[in-house]
């Protein structure tokens, strides 16, 4: 299959005009608060203070694990009785409970009131404590607000809400720049920026900023790329600035890595011999990476249940580099000027479904009987009991899996169940 | 309004869940938005269930909210019932639908399925987890429990025991095996493992061992009310509350408690030679009241520790661990704040935590060693081998628990005898802490004492303590850092901290050897 044609031009036929299941009904996933998780460690200067319930505090505690006890800048304020009662008092006590916090850590630069479903529910206005306390605090903190509630967000759309967030906050411009949008870990943006350089593509903005102090600014003739699927609401605010949006595959594996830079690459004239040059030995790299890691994969099926809205172009990634066949992918949301560049790219035939409802997914897994399940934590467990074998998808959003050096440890993330499945029945065979 | 980072404790629906969870042949219909299905995550990952919880959620969405969520609610109970077949059912919901103000029960009840509905009432931002579970059982018992003749032989039932329980799997065995030794046999175990048609009979036992107050102490005043069943108070943590729980089962019963102890190796353990050294050792005391009290006793009277410090996260229970922390001697500490839980250990420098899964970390932080003797716990917790906490085996595991994160009696000798050793050294660490011993770089002259910088002997925290002693701080007199280095490095970067503060509080600008030993005899206690 060539390089960068879409499935639709070498031959098979994408999966963009496929029909799409959409399902309503119980959903398994987690809420937007969890993406704090990651964003605080990629924002070394913000604090993130979830306006709660014990629940809420229960999650983060739950999902970000062993790292709550690193004194990570996150926290819950959680409401009680008699904030339910009065929201004048509520906002009272926010504003107590903010000043406390910043004086206590007053290396924070950014603080993020994030919303919840308890503060949603009870229309506690965060947006304007936000003004507020921005007022109060400036100009040392800036206060932001969005939600992160699974009223209104599943998993890593909290990251786009935090984002979108601070869109409007952004300085202006008239430069044309390359706004690079979604948090990656340091080691992967590094790649990225090192890629972006030496095919002299510059000055590269990141949105979100390691600080405060790097934030990009925004305007006409701005151009930005997405690294993260999830991050529609971004999209909209940055597209409401002016900016212009690189349509592209997203930078999983070395097809996707290569059409994402070649689309930014096409924007700045960059000549095919620097493209080549450039991206020849990564590319090589990442071809005999995913070799490797991927022999287990080959002409096995996979079935996505919806988590993170990675599972398009994870599957695109199988199907197309390692020889995977999709049999269902589910995403939470379908956003097609995100998803539409890895739809084109992904060979048709799978079921491609849009929100959930558990059982009846669980159903159709069951009859499916794939060789690899991706799922949450809430269904592994359950599904390896009944013989199955199962990829849990948190792992797929806090490692690194973007670009060129990653593409052979993104097929290992897969494989590796495969591997120790096999392993383990030799072992009770012998 | 609170700032909360750590919760000992999770909302009430999580208790619920944690009854619905362990018992068979119940659903929970829960109304909650869509991301609460997290909690799906500690029953399979941390417990490692095989299977997911028996947990329908409405998973409401914002677009729901207005008069659509009474009916969602509805449909999700009649897919649950249709789809799950469940003997019983229990409806209730999360804080955010508490808000709402749907009424589960009552729109369970017109849906008119034919099994019994159990509408729970958990307040959301009030009470928490162990309430939550408390309650939960109650209200099942309460409803599906009736009055009953005797069996004829001596029954009891068990109470308490939950999924994500600590320890609670080989509890409910361990003390099943030492009732058979009084000849008593069990009639239902719950909620762990028990059917709603189980809990149908549970009135013809004779009486009920309450094992977790936490968990089932409702349950256990609720068939004392109807079904006339007295019920335990002593829970058989320890040999002493092992034996004091048997006498206990036997003034219900009739029956002789003297039953065989020969697998009960603890005494024998603790009065060994060996252990001589774990007497007066200072130990922390903290977690849920009940595991708490009983390490407390465990520890003063079972294995010679002295309790500096002892506490409960759980306000229910505040009045018995103010009454056992007295007893002992000091003053019971009742926070839920993990902060304040940190600061008094830092205070205390005890020389063992005995805690939680936060505790750990505290202790971790701090370098004190810690065992853990309560939830919250994490998957390491939830051990595949047979570990029970109750029981003569219970009391087995305990001491080897406790004892294992200590320098053991003889190595600290030794490193305190040899630690100017070359490759016995200080810096060599304990042979089981994981570390790789590295022998001494620098030759030793025979006979000649070899004396360093303290940045060469320092680590880097002390070191960075001796970089801010230069701007103010007491200086150590060379001396007398010779004679800081001769004390166990386990132990010298508190007699470190407390020379300084002792220098500090009076003014004493150059730490000397008579310093350093005056705060010892000062902070000697
Ligand atoms: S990894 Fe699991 S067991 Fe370890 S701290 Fe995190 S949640 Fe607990
Ligand atoms: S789903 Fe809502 S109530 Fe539950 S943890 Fe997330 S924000 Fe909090």
């Amino acid at each position: 299959m060539s390089l960068d044609l879409p499935a639709t031009l070498s031959g098979a036929s994408g999966c963009r005009t496929a029909p799409v299941l959409k399902e309503r009904g119980q959903r398994e996933v987690f809420c937007g608060l969890t993406g704090i998780i990651w964003l605080h460690r990629k924002m070394q200067d913000a604090f993130f203070l979830v306006v709660g319930s014990r629940t809420c505090a229960h999650l983060l505690q739950a999902a970000a694990g062993v790292m709550i006890f690193a004194e990570p800048r996150f926290g819950t304020a959680i409401l009680e009785e008699k904030d339910l009662a009065g929201l004048a008092d509520a906002n009272a006590e926010l504003d107590r409970e903010v000043a406390r916090l910043l004086s206590r850590r007053p290396d924070i630069k950014q603080l993020f009131l994030v919303g919840s479903c308890p503060s949603e529910v009870i229309k506690l206005d965060l947006a304007r404590a936000a003004e507020r306390l921005s007022g109060l605090h400036a100009p040392h903190v800036r206060v932001y607000n969005y939600s992160g509630s699974g009223i209104e967000t599943t998993f890593t759309q909290g990251e786009d809400a935090c984002l979108a967030a601070m869109v409007p906050t952004l300085a202006g411009t008239t430069a044309r720049e390359l706004l690079v949008v979604g948090a990656l870990p340091d080691v992967v943006e590094d790649q990225c920026l090192a890629l972006l350089a030496a095919l002299g593509i510059g000055p590269v903005r990141m949105l979100p900023a390691r600080r405060s102090a790097d934030l990009p600014a925004v305007g006409a003739n701005t151009v930005f790329a997405l690294v993260q699927p999830f991050l529609g609401d971004t999209h909209a605010a940055l597209t409401r600035r002016g900016a212009r949006h690189l349509a592209a595959p997203f930078p999983f594996g070395e097809q996707g890595t290569t059409a994402w830079l070649r689309a930014i690459a096409t924007e700045f004239g960059i000549s095919d011999d620097v493209f080549d040059r450039v991206t020849a030995a990564p590319r090589a790299r990442a071809l005999k990476a995913i070799a490797a890691q991927s022999v287990e994969l080959q002409g096995k099926s996979v079935f996505f249940f919806p988590d993170s809205q990675l599972e398009i172009p994870l599957a695109r990634f199988l199907a197309r580099e390692c020889g995977m066949t999709p049999i269902e992918v589910g995403t939470p949301y379908l956003h097609d000027a995100l998803h539409g560049p890895d739809l084109d790219l992904l060979p048709s035939g799978p079921t491609i479904s849009e929100g959930q409802d558990v059982e009846k997914q669980l159903d159709r897994q069951r009859a499916a009987r794939p060789d690899l399940t991706i799922c949450g934590l809430g269904l592994a467990n359950p599904l390896e009991a009944q013989g199955f074998t199962t990829k849990w998808a948190i792992e797929l959003v806090f490692t690194p899996v973007h670009f060129y050096e990653q593409a052979g440890d993104l097929a290992g993330l897969f494989s590796r169940p495969l591997r120790r499945k096999a392993l383990l029945q030799a072992g009770a065979q012998a | 309004m609170k700032l909360t980072l750590w919760t000992y404790e999770g909302p009430p629906h999580v208790g619920a869940m944690r009854v619905a969870t362990g018992m068979k042949g119940l659903h929970y219909v829960l109304h909650a938005p869509q991301g609460d299905t997290y909690a799906d995550l500690l029953f399979t990952m941390i417990e490692r269930r095989n299977h997911r919880p028996p947990v329908t959620y409405t998973t409401f969405q914002a677009r729901d909210l207005g008069g659509d969520t009474a009916n969602l609610f509805k449909d999700a109970a009649r897919d649950a019932y249709a789809r799950f077949q469940p003997e019983a059912m229990i409806v209730g919901a999360s804080c955010t639908a508490e808000l709402i103000q749907d009424d589960p029960g009552g729109l369970t009840e017109a849906l008119g399925l034919p099994i019994p509905v159990i509408p729970l009432d958990l307040p959301s931002y009030q009470r928490k987890e162990n309430f939550g579970a408390d309650e939960t059982f109650h209200q099942i018992v309460r409803h599906l429990a009736k009055p009953m003749p005797r069996t004829e032989a001596i029954s009891c039932n068990i109470l308490g025991a939950t999924a994500l329980g600590f320890r609670h799997r080989d509890d409910v065995a361990e003390v099943t095996r030492l009732l058979a030794l009084m000849g008593i046999s069990v009639n239902v175990a719950a909620p762990l493992n028990a059917r709603p048609s189980d809990i149908a009979r549970m009135g013809q036992a004779h009486f009920n061992v309450l094992l977790y107050p936490e968990t089932g102490e409702g349950a256990a005043r609720q068939l004392e009310r109807t079904c006339g069943q007295p019920w335990t108070k002593i829970v058989p943590i320890g040999v002493g509350a092992t034996r004091d729980f048997l006498h206990e089962v036997a003034a219900i019963t009739g029956l002789s408690a003297a039953v065989d102890e020969s697998a009960l190796r603890l005494p024998w353990w603790s009065a060994s030679v060996d252990s001589t050294y774990l007497t007066g050792k200072r130990v922390f005391i903290f977690g849920d009241a009940t595991h708490a009290i009983a390490a407390a006793r465990i520890a003063a009277t079972e294995i010679g520790f002295t309790v500096v410090g002892m506490g409960c996260f759980n306000r229910e229970f505040a009045r018995p661990m103010r009454a056992a922390a007295k007893a002992h001697g000091v003053e019971a500490l009742i926070t839920d704040d993990y902060l304040e839980v940190e600061a008094e250990i830092e205070r205390l420098q005890p020389e063992l935590i005995l805690g939680t899964q936060m505790e750990r970390h505290i202790g971790k932080r701090l370098g004190i060693p810690c065992a853990v003797i309560s939830s919250p716990v994490h998957v390491q917790d939830f051990p595949a081998r047979y570990s029970p906490q109750m029981g003569f085996e219970g009391a087995n595991v305990i001491f080897d628990t406790w004892i294992h994160p200590l320098v053991m009696g003889l190595e600290e000798h030794l490193l305190t005898m040899f630690r100017e050793d070359f490759e016995f050294h200080d810096a060599a660490g304990a042979s089981h802490h994981g570390a790789k011993a590295v022998a001494r770089a620098e030759p030793v002259e025979a006979g000649v004492l070899h004396h360093r910088t303290p940045a060469e002997y320092l680590d880097k925290d002390e070191a960075a303590a001796v970089a801010v002693a230069v701007l103010g701080a007491p200086v150590w007199a060379d001396a007398a850092e010779r004679e800081l280095k001769k004390i166990p490095f386990f132990v010298r970067g508190k007699a470190k901290r407390n020379t300084e503060k002792y220098a500090a509080d009076r003014g004493v600008t150059e730490i000397s050897v008579d310093t350093l030993y005056e705060a010892k005899a000062h902070y000697a206690r």
